[in-house]
């Protein structure tokens, strides 16, 4: 059996507190909200409300501060550019980027206060060793972060960011992405390796929207190609489908590339042959903020039928 | 169902889990819905921004581009707080960045690119920590150029320029501490290989683009932050 019984923790190393659920009255008042501790899915300790908590400070912290214009939706104020910023704005913000810094440091400052001081037993193990269960591969993309969505605490995902969250073949040579695979497969030994994939990832949109005989000259058209036929696949099943839709789907088949990629590895192939090793995919949909995860389904025989199709299983879908 | 009080609706739904090992997977998802809906009546669940979000489904635009190390330990959304939106995320083995090279690496060239070129990014902050697997192991790489495993090595080294200025100020302290300066000396080394990016480079230039270099330390809990800043002195004539 090739997935593993339902872990409690993420972590070889499981934590010391039992899981709680806290609740008490709700307040209009955002800075006296209570902190939410939901039981996190995996049963771990996770103190997810810790990130609201560090967002209201954050609240807090604007009230104070005249330097930070407040709009008047319910944007987060944060890290992101406006949208309508001019060049000398930007060059003026660029230079003054230490205020940038300043809100850095107060992050980190509220995450030691609040994670690591509270967790220290925790902090101590991991400072020795780690021993995730998970290796995720996952899109640079600024929106789709791994332990945001998902909710990974330290020590539970060895995570590996690349553009369009590409695993390119063993025959391919060295790259960064599979050097991360043979630590995270042979030194850390994780038992579940999970490929995620996102929607309106402009990556794939490159690699759709590539010139079929035109050599690229630039470095995202060299990486992106390692998807082709992900896009060979995607263009024969969706002729009648607009482009948007089109690349929504090479967004998913590109994901069953790489899993079968994995596969090429032998020393991947090995350990999923032994039960040792599982390959998932996972599919992140921020447009209607959905998630669907599928595991590979690794027969003697090839895994990819003569279509080129990818046998599945545990197919699952949270909304 | 109108006389019902909210407590005595809560005590009622938390009862509709089943406490029955069986129906595991079950349980589980009842208990996400449940727990959801508790918040909801409660009203403790803040509406999250869904301005934001529905502004982010159309397009990112990260002030920052960050290079940090794929490290369980390390994920700069947990220990920096960076919220969706806010950082485009490489993360490698030992946070490297090897110099421009049109033929290798080109995935950490197809990010760069994205993330300078496409979205613009202002800051580029490169992360470091304490205990590097990557590090340790350009560290112990061998002498004679022997490799143990097929891509490790070949990535690692890309360190080799930081390892030797290592070895050069610092050879005389014992093998773990030289390890904790090449954490911080790889991170330097990164931020110069940024600079061979054409576009780097010209975005410095004109001041669009800033480098920094950061340590997180999980074995003392701090956080190190760094600028760079080059200088060539005028030339000295007669």
């Amino acid at each position: 059996m090739a997935v593993p019984s339902p872990p409690f923790s993420l972590s070889k190393h499981s934590p010391s507190n039992p899981p709680s659920f806290l609740a008490s009255n709700p307040s209009l008042d955002p800075s006296k909200a209570p902190v939410l501790r939901p039981r996190n899915a995996f049963g771990s300790e996770a103190n997810l409300g810790g990130v609201e908590q560090t967002r209201l400070r954050l609240w807090n912290n604007l009230k104070t501060n005249s330097d930070l214009r407040l709009q008047a939706s319910r944007e987060l104020p944060g890290l992101t550019k406006e949208l309508e910023s001019d060049k000398s704005e930007r060059m003026e913000r660029v230079e003054h980027g230490t205020d940038l810094f300043d809100e850095m440091k107060q992050r980190f400052l509220s995450f030691k206060k609040h994670k690591y001081m509270q967790n220290l037993e925790l902090y101590e193990k991991l400072a020795k060793d780690q021993a995730p269960k998970f290796m995720v591969i996952a899109c640079a993309d600024s929106r789709v972060c791994p332990s945001s969505i998902l909710g990974f605490q330290p020590g539970e995902a060895f995570v590996v960011r690349n553009v369009a969250n590409m695993v390119p073949p063993y025959e391919n040579g060295p790259s960064e992405t599979n050097a991360g695979l043979e630590f995270a497969v042979n030194s850390l030994k994780v038992e579940n390796i999970l490929v995620i994939g996102h929607s309106r990832c402009g990556g794939i949109r490159a690699l759709m929207s590539m010139h079929d005989d035109v050599e690229t000259s630039s470095l995202i058209g060299s990486w992106v190609s390692v998807g082709m036929n992900a896009r060979v696949r995607t263009k024969a099943a969706t002729k009648l489908l607009n482009f948007d839709q089109q690349c929504k789907h090479c967004e998913k088949e590109s994901v069953n590339c790489s899993l079968v990629n994995l596969l090429t590895y032998p020393w991947v192939e090995e350990k999923v042959r032994n039960g040792e090793l599982a390959i998932h995919g996972g599919y992140y949909d921020f447009v209607d903020c959905a998630f669907e995860k599928w595991t590979l389904d690794y027969k003697e025989s090839n895994p990819i039928d003569k279509s080129g199709k990818v046998a599945v299983k545990d197919r699952a879908f949270w909304f | 169902m109108g006389n019902l009080s909210l407590e005595g609706a809560i005590e009622g739904l938390k009862k509709l889990l089943i406490p029955n090992d069986k129906d595991e997977q079950l349980n589980k998802e009842l208990e996400t819905k449940i727990e959801k809906l508790i918040s909801e009546l409660l009203g403790t669940t803040p509406p999250m921004y869904p301005e934001l979000f529905s502004e982010l489904a159309k397009h990112q635009t990260p002030k920052f581009l960050v290079f940090a190390c794929s490290d369980s330990r390390v994920s700069p959304s947990n220990i920096l707080d960076f919220q969706p939106g806010e950082a485009f995320m490489f993360r490698n083995i030992a946070n490297l960045v090897p110099p421009f090279n049109q033929l290798r690496y080109s995935g950490v060239g197809a990010a760069i690119e994205y993330a300078v070129v496409k979205l613009n990014v202002e800051n580029i902050l490169v992360i470091g920590h304490s205990r590097c697997g990557g590090i340790d192991r350009l560290m112990e790489l061998p002498e004679d150029g022997s490799t143990e495993n097929d891509f490790i090595d070949d990535w690692v080294q890309i360190g080799l320029p930081a390892k030797a200025k290592v070895k050069a100020e610092f050879g005389h302290l014992p093998l773990d501490e030289q390890k904790r300066e090449c954490e911080k000396e790889a991170v330097n080394l990164s931020l110069t290989n940024l600079q061979t990016y054409p576009y780097v480079r010209e975005r410095m230039a004109r001041k669009a683009l800033a480098l920094r270099g950061g340590y997180y330390d999980f074995v003392e809990g701090c956080f190190k932050l760094w600028e760079v800043k080059s200088i060539i002195t005028t030339p000295i004539h007669n």
